[in-house]
């Protein structure tokens, strides 16, 4: 479904893949076919959404109540795989959007406009102009940055921070913007703001992780609405790996029978548990993981396509393609390995110091009163959520698993657990896995199907939604605590 | 805090002395603990671990056991604690799960004795056993409590909670087996240390996880046994409450609860008091408060050193009150001096001020405020007597003294009739639907009905003022201006005259008026219908698009959120949400001129009955002077703007005497005439005074026409807050969360419409006889056609 017919030539609703540009290169009159897009997600085939969805009235009654657009959109029907969690999910999001709180309405969806566009999301982003319009915003703003009041253009900073490099927010940021002047935020307002920015960062995550497809009915085209780019290449949709494959097949994680590759994780599972007790690693070999961890994942480098492609390349394209840039500032600033910066070396952030349970709980529940109440069941619902199965086999304790996912999405960030031995991620996480952990928290707009398939390839699409879940859910909390400590320091 | 304030406190011979003073640590503390000597200290956090000696006027570093080359992670202490039978034994909770005994008789420079690593997340909490050499209980964040014997290598028995981390274990002083562990989702459990298979007793204390508990260090003491402090158990939870229970009766009680400002990370009973605890914040609020239980809303000390949140607590000796030690996220530790305490019940405002529905007025006080004054009697008013004066004495001893007050009442006399008028005129003020002739001529009568003259003069001054056609002369203004001047001032002075009966005079000016006013109908009447016509059209412009959007709620509730911006009216720039949720049974008749104008409000802060009373008493004698001069006014054809200042001080003079029913009427009715040259902001306090007294009297229908009325965007949107409704499912009787119209329990739908059988999502019209109803259209369709029911059940349903 190519939507709205407006775009100049239907292959631009599609980013190629670096790959297929080289073979377009070659041989200019290869046409691309238009994939037909069908269903929520260009990663899951329709009929597992589907089928789960048509049994499901609890679904339908969460979207009556909390959807903001009023419809299933594509999200929440592939969220809908968990419907436990999507509940606390909406919720959470319907209370930030619509319920009372600090930001007057139009600000909230702009607000959510400028996080996503730092992902070049334009599906949150078209979603977001809709209601930013419904709710009275005024349309000149959706002209860019310029065109918005300075109060707003304020949050630009902490937006970039937030989004890709979150431990250096430092009060000053938090200073800079409460100060007493015109444009300055109050403290409610400013929490209000970081949540909706770490929520819209998240979900940007879980859209680009979950393959999540434009909606389908254009509505009448405003003109600020982004034609729908979607970030997948056609060669991943059309599922057909006949383009030079190199990369994938030569690499170390090769195809090996996936069967196996199952078999050989739930073995390592059961090992470690018994292993606990007698292993006895000594405080500094522990200390010495996590390090090893963190930089690991600088190695982990994402989007093992572009891999070979200068850096630069890379951008030209992202920028030119897309319209987004008008609402964020200083584009080209992304993640940047935690570890790497070697000269400054940044305090890890000791998860002990600063939890959500204690610290960040209180602080947010004080300045934007029942919005901690809800992203702590969120945060507790996505981290206990279980089905005790894994791929065929069921009856298994998975907890381990699920606190690998978030402690090394965690890791990536600099945050640290003391008690945790990050030996376990080395073991649980194979390296496909870590590539795509680490394109989905970092860059998830360099998402592609072909990092979504090949990890856990036995597992069931509903458990590498969960997986999605678990990242979106990780990375908002570390970018929360982040914020939420420069905002206690700046208190103190 | 420099002066030597020294204390000696007799403890067995053992004498404590001491200062309030601090020390700076090198890092941020987690957790402290005193030795049972009282005269040692140990601070532990991520980075720090360290003895401190206890001096008079200073902590000198004693011994550091942090040791070393590499620290490791289990130096990184959440909790420390000393035991309390034996002073060379310390045990400390790492961040990294690891449970580490500390022997300070070791010769060597590495005190650490054992190391247990067998929980897997990390220890919040450690603790002693009381009594007991050897037993040591953690509790840790992998929700396990296990329990150490120091003579073996690892635990003695574990126990489970079944449920998320726990956050605090304590021995009982009292029951030599039992322990409680606090749960981060808001359990409490009391165990036997002899049966770790299942807990005792469990009880939910708090919404979100409970961060600490205190048992009440107190063992059955008091006269003869005659309460059981015992079995009193302090929890503190993020919920930011301390609630003290009674874990001696079958199910735990909750006797006492503190609600404080922030978190609550640390609770501890103090010594020798059997109602004060100590707290302090896990966030936001650095200071320690320590609060007498009783008195749960202001706390009797607060110590306001730290800098940043304080993470530890513990009083120096079991046995006395005054000393209190803290260690803080601020790198330092203090002693705290009781007696140097700040006390925020000196600082707090124990005056009370409330008016009765009858206009009865309660004042608390001080009360050596209250002896103070009473010399001088200032609040007996002249027409009023304090009823009664009664002292209260104050539950908690410690704040007698400070705390306890007056209240004296104050009536007022029992003569109904000098509120009645209030009410009357309320109700029979026409302010909109006619035309102000009108309305001015109606609201003259009703007043003089009430035997209010001077009111009465009022409103006919108004009619003549507003309601003469508006042309002047030009020739004629300079004279006019003259007189006007000259006629204010007797107008002023005439509220002030004395009171004198109503009589001849007035009644004679009313002829008169209307005599005039009948010489001059038909130009009076040309005029009315101009406003009229004015009106009409604005009000077109307000009313149409408001019901356009109405015509929409019953088919679907979203609609109204979901504001099209096609369909606002082009000229209301600004979407204001209809005074109307839906048409009303008796629309009001057509828009009156100014009736929309109304405009803001007004009022005056100490308005009560008695003193509009006191206003409306005095009647007008200078009538015959007046009339002479509004009447020669009126000849003149002033253009009623030229009164305007004078309307506006006739306004604040009634609202300052009281009389802000005046104020706002006249203020309705006039509409735009006056309204801006009245400050915005005294047209507001009119108001909300005026619909505040409105709402005293339950006059509710003529409060919301009030507002209803008001043109003032900050009065007028009073009726469109707070208009939820909460609507209980008819099946399962629980309160409907989310959509109105289907129970998330029962998933029935609960309003189904007796017409179409459909369920009804937006109005719903009932009758309250049979309680049948459905669409308010089909509802009303239906009877049109038929009297009975539409669901068959026989009743005769009336539907006006």
């Amino acid at each position: 479904m190519n939507r709205g017919g407006s775009s100049p030539s239907a292959a631009t609703n599609y980013l190629l893949c670096t790959n297929c540009r080289k073979v377009l290169r070659k041989d200019k009159r290869i046409r691309v076919s238009q994939p037909l897009t069908r269903g929520p997600s260009a990663f899951i085939p329709e009929k597992e959404v589907v089928q789960a969805n048509t049994a499901d009235e609890r679904t339908n009654f969460l979207v009556e109540e909390y959807s903001t657009s009023g419809r299933l959109d594509n999200i929440t029907q592939v969220m809908s795989l968990h419907t436990q969690y999507l509940e606390s999910f909406l919720r959470s999001q319907f209370y930030m959007l619509r319920m009372d709180g600090p930001l007057p309405l139009p600000y909230r969806h702009y607000i959510a406009i400028m996080a996503a566009a730092r992902h070049q999301c334009s599906y949150l982003i078209n979603m977001h102009v809709d209601e930013f319009l419904k709710t009275g915003g005024m349309a000149e703003w959706l002209n860019g940055l310029e065109y918005v009041p300075q109060r707003l253009k304020n949050l630009n900073e902490i937006n970039k921070l937030l989004a890709h490099r979150p431990w250096l927010i430092t009060k000053e940021h938090i200073q800079k913007l409460v100060k007493t002047g015109e444009n300055n935020w109050s403290l409610p307002e400013l929490v209000h703001a970081v949540v909706l920015l770490t929520h819209y960062h998240a979900l940007a995550s879980f859209v680009f992780g979950s393959g999540i497809n434009p909606e389908r009915d254009p509505e009448i085209s405003n003109g600020v609405r982004l034609i729908s780019v979607n970030n997948f290449c056609v060669c991943d949709l059309a599922n057909d790996n006949n383009i030079e494959n190199a990369s994938l097949t030569s690499s170390n994680f090769g195809i090996v029978d996936s069967l196996s590759e199952l078999e050989a994780l739930m073995e390592r599972m059961k090992r470690l548990q018994e292993e606990r007790e007698d292993e006895e690693a000594s405080q500094e070999e522990m200390t010495t993981r996590f390090e090893k961890e963190k930089k690991e994942s600088l190695f982990v480098v994402s989007g093992d396509t572009f891999h070979s492609f200068p850096h630069s390349d890379f951008e030209d394209d992202m920028i030119v393609t897309s319209d987004v840039s008008r609402y964020i500032e200083d584009p080209g600033f992304g993640y940047e390995d935690f570890a790497r910066r070697g000269e400054e070396h940044l305090p890890t952030f000791r998860a002990q110091d600063y939890t959500w349970e204690n610290h960040g709980f209180s602080l947010v529940n004080r300045l934007y009163s029942d919005i901690g109440h809800l992203l702590d069941e969120k945060f507790r619902m996505v981290y206990n959520l279980t089905y005790n199965t894994m791929a065929t086999h069921e009856d298994v304790d998975t907890t381990m698993l699920r606190r690998a996912l978030f402690n090394y999405v965690h890791c990536m960030f600099g945050i640290r657990y003391d008690d945790y031995d990050y030996g376990e991620v080395n073991q649980l996480l194979e390296r496909s896995l870590k590539v795509y952990i680490k394109t989905v928290t970092c860059y998830p707009e360099r998402t592609t199907k072909r990092m979504y398939d090949s990890y856990w390839r036995q597992f069931k699409h509903s458990e590498k939604v969960h997986v999605n879940l678990l990242l979106m859910e990780a990375r908002m909390q570390a970018e929360l605590l982040y914020a939420l400590r420069a905002i206690t320091r700046h208190l103190t | 805090m420099e002066k030597m304030s020294r204390v000696t406190t007799a403890l067995g011979g053992n004498v404590l002395t001491g200062r309030t003073m601090h020390c700076h640590l090198d890092a941020p503390a987690n957790a402290i603990s005193v030795c049972r000597d009282a005269a040692q200290v140990v601070v532990a956090g991520r980075s720090i671990f360290k003895v401190y000696a206890i001096e008079e006027d200073q902590f000198v570093e004693k011994l550091n056991l942090r040791v070393g080359r590499k620290p490791s992670l289990n130096l990184s202490c959440a909790d420390v604690v000393w035991h309390q039978m034996d002073e060379n034994l310390l045990a400390t909770a790492a961040t990294n799960g690891v449970v580490v005994t500390w022997n300070l008789g070791r010769p060597s420079r590495n005190k650490q004795d054992q190391l247990f690593t067998e929980h897997k997340r990390t220890v919040n909490k450690v603790c002693f056993h009381p009594t007991e050499a050897h037993m040591l209980l953690s509790g840790s964040q992998d929700g396990f409590m296990k329990c150490f014997d120091l003579r073996r290598k690892d635990s003695v028995s574990t126990f489970s909670g079944q449920s998320e981390s726990v956050r605090d274990v304590q021995f009982s002083i009292r029951d030599y087996f039992t322990f409680a562990s606090t749960f981060e989702n808001g359990n409490v459990q009391l165990w036997d240390i002899r049966r770790p298979d299942r807990c005792e007793r469990m009880f939910t204390a708090h919404n979100g996880p409970v961060f600490c508990c205190d048992w009440h260090p107190e063992d059955r003491c008091g006269a003869g046994g005659r309460w059981v402090d015992g079995g009193w158990l302090a929890t503190g939870g993020r919920d930011k409450m301390v609630k003290v229970w009674d874990v001696t009766t079958p199910r735990a009680r909750e006797v006492h609860c503190v609600q404080t400002i922030a978190s609550v990370a640390r609770v501890k009973w103090r010594p020798e008091c059997r109602h004060h605890l100590a707290t302090c914040s896990m966030m936001v609020d650095h200071n320690i408060y320590v609060w007498d239980v009783r008195r749960p809303f202001v706390p009797a000390a607060m110590f306001e050193e730290h800098r940043d949140v304080t993470t530890g607590i513990a009083w120096r000796h079991p046995h006395d009150p005054s000393f209190l030690l803290s260690g803080s996220k601020d790198s330092t530790l203090c002693q705290h001096l009781f007696r140097d305490a700040s006390q925020p019940v000196e600082r707090a405002n124990p005056e009370g001020l409330c008016y009765g529905l009858f206009g009865d007025l309660a004042f608390a006080a001080k009360e050596s405020l209250v002896a103070a004054e009473s010399g001088r009697k200032p609040y007996a008013g002249d027409r009023r007597h304090p009823i009664f004066f009664k002292r209260k004495l104050d539950p908690a001893e410690p704040f007698a003294g400070l705390a306890s007050s007056a209240l004296s009442v104050f009536e007022t006399e029992a003569s109904g009739s000098s509120i009645s008028w209030f009410v009357d005129t309320a109700q029979r003020y026409a302010l909109a639907g006619r035309p102000l002739a009108e309305l001015c001529d109606h609201n003259a009568k009703v007043a003089r009905e009430l035997g209010r003259n001077q009111v009465a003069q009022t409103w006919t001054m108004l009619r003549i003022i507003y309601c003469s056609p508006g042309l002047v002369p030009s020739a004629n203004l300079n004279h006019s201006v003259g007189k006007g001047s000259s006629c204010g001032l007797p107008l002023m002075n005439s509220f002030n005259l004395k009171e004198m009966a109503p009589g001849l005079g007035s009644e004679t000016w009313l002829d008169r008026s209307k005599g005039d006013a009948r010489s001059d109908t038909v130009l009076l009447d040309s005029s009315a219908t101009l406003i009229t016509n004015e009106d009409n059209e604005e009000t077109e412009g307000s009313d149409v698009p408001a019901d356009y959007l109405l015509g929409d709620v019953e088919g679907d509730e979203e609609e109204l959120y979901l504001l099209d911006p096609d369909h606002t009216h082009p000229e209301e720039p600004e979407y204001v949400l209809p005074q109307e949720a839906f048409p009303l049974r008796h629309e009001i008749v057509d828009t009156p001129p100014g009736a929309e104008h109304l405009q803001d409000k007004a009022d005056s802060p100490h308005v009560s009955g008695n003193e509009a009373d006191a206003a409306s008493l005095a009647p007008v004698d200078s009538s015959f002077s007046l009339v002479s001069v509004s009447h020669a006014l009126y000849d003149s054809r002033l253009p009623p703007d030229f009164f305007s200042a004078l309307v506006r001080d006739m306004l604040h003079f009634y609202a300052e005497q009281g009389d802000v029913q005046m104020a706002v009427s006249v203020l309705i009715a006039l509409g735009e005439r006056v309204r801006k040259d009245i400050d915005e902001q005294a047209q507001e306090h009119w108001y909300t005074s005026y619909i505040d007294l409105l709402q005293r009297f339950r006059l509710w229908n003529v409060s919301n026409e009030v507002v209803k009325l008001s043109t003032s965007r900050a009065i007028s949107c009073l009726n469109q807050a707070s208009t939820s409704l909460h609507v209980n499912c008819s099946h399962c009787k629980r309160p409907m969360s989310g959509r109105g119209w289907v129970c998330g329990r029962c998933h029935r739908c609960a309003s189904m419409c007796a017409v179409c059988h459909h369920v009804v999502k937006g109005l719903f019209v009932w009758c309250q006889g049979c309680s049948h109803g459905g669409h308010l259209q089909h509802i009303m369709k239906w009877l049109e056609g038929s009297s009975h029911c539409p669901a068959g059940c026989g009743h005769l349903c009336e539907y006006s």
